[in-house]
């Protein structure tokens, strides 16, 4: 693999001292790489972008799966109420449908406009967490983490996960020259990024919501190559930041509860850990092939609380049994697989970090939602990605889908 | 890029991934694969609820197919508490329409559909909420018929009729029936909500509840029925056809009323009494009766407080006890039969000429005759027609000298009685049966040995507490102690011919007393008698017949029973009944009997009659017993003949059982009456009246 040559070295004071002109002169080059890229296009030297059907038939197939899950999760008990049963099997569809629109629009816009758009989209993200905090939240299930008007409601926290990838993509991807990793200012910098929805996030409280953006934000460390003992003072802070809390009582009540009903969710069946109860047996009750679609009684008798949600993988695991449970966790890391891919052949730092930050962000979550469905981890609210009911997931992890293949496209290009 | 760390830091996070899938496959496989079905079972105890389907109860009815007790459609108003929760205010305005049309308040209706729980206030009610919740029971027609009328507005709230033991007769052999209540341990065998508890409602509880159904259903989060995964229909009980005639039986009662209400009024403390009508010739019984007697349907759906207090009060007789069967008397000169056929057996000519004097001494103690008169010499068919006492005395004394001098005692006395039949239950088909009383040189001494000690403080305190209100009372009873704790081990001469008369320590039951004149009557064959006649099931098919086991023979020749039937037959026309069957068409139904006058001290005498009919050819047996009714004449032989007179529908009568023949086989119709009782329970139409 060649390296490839780097147009404009700038000096180190520069880049600490401004980073705001830095951005501007890295749209510039943006703009003149699209440039030679029409001109390369024009002249037939590059080979033809040709999309990462894999990725894309992954991520199709896992959020038609969702639709279907979240229609099996609704239909026996809206059919029951005399409601019609597809409400939630057309909402989600639409939702996969806005999330295409979205994937379709990262994916044909390149490095440059995306990383013109991400502080915006960062910016945005943060005050949509701190709007969900007035009076325009709405809380659900002990969290204030919606923001909403009328039916349509959106979910912050959902989507300051990309948008805090792609900013900490830009913030650790470019080393100053000589500098094989990112300093000790880049670190503090990166670390403040994430300090701002990690801490708004904690104050709805979203204890699910705060993990996925403290693993984003570690596994990106990682993957820039932040050396080691950094990132184990860094973990270690996080533990005993995490003891303090538990000590000063910082946690509210129900999140105790449940991190205590994790230790054994079925001593407490019908109290603190019904949920957690209820979900290991309904997905253990599928077996190996399951009890059929719209067939699994646990499911249809409404056992299951949140089911289309945060525990959709019930479904999965009832009506379609292990074959069907593995099934999408294989598809899952189908995605999570092309997207290591993409990092790997990414043509820049950045996009090899923007596509870490993806895999660590949509594996974390996925480990973290299924772990409390199978009981290996308490219950935090987070969903499963693509599959979970709920348009500003979906629609985030389509978003991230999208710069996967925006970052495939320009390193496929530039081969 | 080789030269950042980027790449191995991509390979570590790459791993990372790769292990927490693996993770994560490995757990699914293990809560799925491994321990499926487990978590398959838990998930089923999670849904799937089992609610028994009652049985229907058997009927029980009479010897012509009368039904006695039978099951009558309760109108019950249910509740679907989960059509309620769809409806946009939670079923509130439904409610409310509802408690209007019941007529009872609004607050009171939703607190029987609350679920107990933790959080919810009283009213509430028990138990799981997967089912329609019974809000009104016994509804009448009325109301719902406007129910129904109105059911659409009322979605989610259903009129079902129940079936509720019913019958249709009252009292009528209330004791014979029993009664059912709800079971200790929960529901019953036919998973029915009370099980028979007495009479033959306890006796053939497992023919008569059926096999309960069962029904598995799956229930949602909420409790609420989803659907039936499985169903199995209950079985409903087997018809009991009895050998009991309805009208005889209502004759009886009407007669026992009469006389026990006439010893009452007379200044006993509560009349109360018994009779039996018992075919001699099967050991069926035809009638059984004891008051005061109650209304069996006071169980129905739970007993009142009240209620149960005066079931249970001595003051008012103690009406649930059966007296025919757990009643225990002396049975006075009914007892003469026994004691002439043990007088014959021991050698005694029957027509041998015996001085009935008016006392007779056995050592210090004079025995009187019945009313002290001396009637002369006569021989033991008049003993038996004036009821003669002292020529029994003398044969008893006779006997107990000859024991005395023996090393092996022989009590003829005794063992024949016991051949009657007498000591020991008799093995009919009913709970709670009294054995009576034989006593003997045995009983007397391990009696002694169980009250010796405190007879012998009674003998030397001398009822202290007696003595303030009734010095008189105490000073006798202080003399029985005081001979009691001294010899009371002993079987006197005295105990002899108390025995001999029936009194003193004999006890019988008015069924032990029938069947003994019964099997004086057929020849001297002893049965066990019985009440149920077939267990019918509900096609028509007889599952089993019941026949009364012959438990043994008289071990008196036919001469000797014949003799005895002949003196028995003078009774009514010229002996101690004559009086109470004065103008009795005694041509057209010759009734043998005999009376007996039990005393008791300080109160008034117990009076006995027991006959059978036709003298020469005996068919029927009638035994009444009436507590403080005075003479056997004054009180249970009037009675007996008002029995005998509706049986056969003299004086003036309806014959209830016409020519005094029991029916010979089955009646047609039990088998119908018990489909169409069951089948066709009436459940309202959408267009139909209710019926019910």
């Amino acid at each position: 693999m060649t390296t490839p040559a780097r147009p404009l070295p700038r000096a180190p004071y520069r880049w600490r001292g401004r980073p705001a002109s830095s951005a501007v002169r890295l749209a510039i080059r943006a703009a003149a790489r699209s440039v030679a890229r029409v001109a390369r296009r024009a002249g037939g030297t590059a080979r033809k972008a040709v999309p990462d059907w894999g990725l894309a038939g992954a991520a199709g197939a896992l959020c038609l799966a969702g639709a279907v899950l979240v229609w099996a999760a609704t239909a026996p008990r809206l059919a029951a109420e005399g409601e019609d049963p597809h409400t939630y099997l057309r909402r989600q569809l639409l939702n996969a449908a806005a999330g295409a629109v979205v994937m379709v629009a990262f994916a044909l816009a390149d490095h440059g406009t995306v990383r013109s758009w991400t502080p915006r989209l960062y910016a945005l993200g943060c005050l949509g967490l701190l709007a969900v905090l007035t009076p325009l939240g709405r809380t659900v299930n002990g969290a204030q983490s919606w923001l909403g008007v009328g039916d349509f409601q959106v979910q912050p926290s959902e989507l300051v996960k990309p948008a805090l990838v792609l900013t900490l993509a830009m913030l650790l991807g470019e080393q100053p020259d000589g500098e094989r990793r990112p300093g000790a200012a880049q670190v503090l910098l990166a670390l403040a990024v994430a300090a701002v929805p990690l801490g708004l996030v904690m104050l709805q409280p979203d204890l699910g919501t705060f993990t996925i953006i403290a693993a984003i934000t570690l596994g990106m460390l990682v993957a820039a190559g932040v050396r080691w003992r950094w990132i184990a003072a860094l973990g270690s802070a996080g533990v005993a930041a995490a003891a303090l809390a538990w000590l000063l009582g910082l946690l509210r009540p129900h999140q105790v509860q449940r991190l205590l009903t994790f230790a054994d969710p079925l001593a407490d069946p019908r109290g603190a850990g019904y949920n957690a109860a209820q979900a290991l047996i309904t997905v253990g009750s599928g077996g190996p092939y399951g009890r059929g679609l719209l067939r699994g009684d646990q499911t249809g008798g409404g056992f299951v609380p949140e089911q289309h949600t945060d525990f959709v993988f019930t479904v999965a695991g009832e009506e379609l049994g292990f074959a069907g449970s593995a099934l999408v966790l294989l598809l899952l890391w189908a995605v999570l697989a092309r997207g290591l891919r993409v990092a790997a052949r990414a043509a820049s730092p950045y996009g090899t970090l923007a596509a870490a930050g993806i895999v660590c962000w949509l594996a974390v979550q996925t480990f973290v939602n299924v772990g409390m469905v199978v009981g290996l981890l308490p219950i935090v609210g987070v969903p499963l990605p693509f599959v979970s009911y709920g348009g500003s997931s979906v629609v985030a992890c389509l978003a991230a889908v999208g710069v996967l293949m925006s970052i495939r496209r320009q390193d496929v290009r530039r081969l | 890029m080789m030269r950042r760390p980027t790449r191995s830091r991509l390979l570590v996070v790459h791993l990372l991934v790769a292990a927490l899938f693996l993770v994560l496959l490995g757990r699914l496989w293990q809560v799925q694969i491994l321990d499926g079905d487990r978590y398959a079972r838990m998930a089923a105890d999670n849904h799937t609820r089992r609610t028994v389907i009652p049985a229907v109860r058997g009927e029980i009815v009479d010897a012509r197919g009368r039904p006695l007790a039978r099951n009558r459609a309760a109108v019950r108003v249910t509740v679907d508490r989960a059509a309620l929760d769809r409806l946009p205010d939670r079923g509130r305005a439904v409610l409310g329409r509802l408690a209007d049309l019941l007529g009872r308040p609004r607050e009171e209706i939703a607190g029987r559909l609350r679920v107990c729980g933790p959080g919810v206030d009283e009213p509430c009610r028990d138990g799981v909420p997967y089912e329609p919740v019974p809000v009104a029971d016994g509804v009448s027609e009325r109301v719902a018929l406007r129910l129904m009328e109105r059911r659409h507005e009322l979605p989610g709230v259903r009129v079902e009729p129940r079936p509720v033991r019913e019958y249709p007769r009252g009292t009528l052999a209330a004791h014979l029936l029993g009664y059912l209540a709800p079971g200790s341990s929960g529901a019953g065998r036919g998973g029915a909500e009370a099980t028979g508890r007495d009479g033959l409602e306890a006796h053939y509880e497992a023919d008569l509840s059926g096999r309960a159904g069962s029904r598995e259903i799956v229930v949602d989060s909420g409790g609420r029925a989803v659907r039936t995964v499985r169903e199995q229909a209950p079985v409903p009980g087997a018809t009991l056809v009895t050998s009991i005639d309805a009208r005889v039986q209502a004759v009886v009662e009407k007669a026992l009323k009469k006389a026990a209400g006439r010893a009452a009024g007379r200044g006993g403390a509560a009349g109360t009494g018994a009779a039996v009508v018992m075919d001699a010739r099967t050991g069926r019984v035809v009638a059984l009766a004891g008051y005061p007697a109650y209304d069996p349907s006071v169980w129905t759906g739970g007993i009142r407080e009240a209620d149960y207090k005066r079931l249970t009060s001595p003051a008012h007789g103690l009406p649930l006890i059966s007296r025919a069967v757990q009643g225990q008397w002396p049975p006075a000169s009914t007892w003469k039969i026994v004691s002439t056929a043990a007088a014959a057996r021991a050698g005694y000519p029957l027509d041998g000429r015996y001085d009935c004097s008016g006392s007779y001494r056995i050592g210090d103690r004079s025995f009187r005759n019945f009313g002290g008169r001396n009637l002369g010499g006569m021989d033991l068919h008049r003993a038996l027609v004036v009821s003669c006492d002292t020529i029994f005395y003398r044969f008893a004394y006779r006997m107990w000298l000859k024991d005395e001098d023996a090393r092996r005692p022989a009590d003829p006395m005794q063992r024949m009685a016991r051949a009657f039949g007498f000591g020991v239950r008799t093995g009919v088909d009913l709970p709670g049966e009294a054995a009576g009383r034989v006593p003997d040189r045995t009983w007397k001494r391990t009696t002694w040995e169980d009250t010796r000690k405190r007879m012998c403080a009674d003998a030397r305190t001398g009822y202290p507490s007696v003595a303030r209100t009734d010095p008189r009372r105490a000073a006798y009873l202080k003399a029985i102690a005081k001979e009691n704790c001294r010899h009371g081990y002993l079987w006197t001469a005295g105990d002899a011919a108390n025995f001999s008369i029936g009194q003193g320590d004999v006890l019988v039951t008015p069924l032990q007393l029938a069947r003994a004149y019964a099997a004086l009557a057929n020849g001297g064959t002893l049965f066990s008698p019985r009440v149920g006649r077939a267990v019918v099931g509900r096609d028509g098919r007889v599952l089993r017949e019941i026949t009364p086991p012959v438990t043994g023979r008289l071990p008196v020749p036919g001469k000797t029973l014949a003799y005895i039937r002949r003196a028995l037959a003078d009774v009514p026309r010229s002996g101690t009944a004559a009086p109470a069957f004065a103008g009795f068409p005694l041509d057209k139904v010759p009734v043998a009997g005999k009376t007996g006058t039990a005393e008791a001290y300080g109160a008034a005498d117990t009076s006995w009659f027991a006959s059978f009919a036709p003298a020469d050819d005996p068919r029927l047996v009638v035994v009444v017993v009436v507590s403080e009714g005075g003479a056997g004449a004054e009180a249970a032989a009037p009675a007996a003949r008002e029995i005998w007179s509706g049986i056969y529908g003299l004086e003036g009568k309806r014959a209830a059982l016409p020519g005094g023949k029991p029916p010979a086989g089955l009646p047609k119709t039990a088998g119908y009456q018990v489909s169409r009782d069951q089948e066709g329970f009436p459940r309202p139409r959408t267009t139909g009246r209710l019926r019910s």
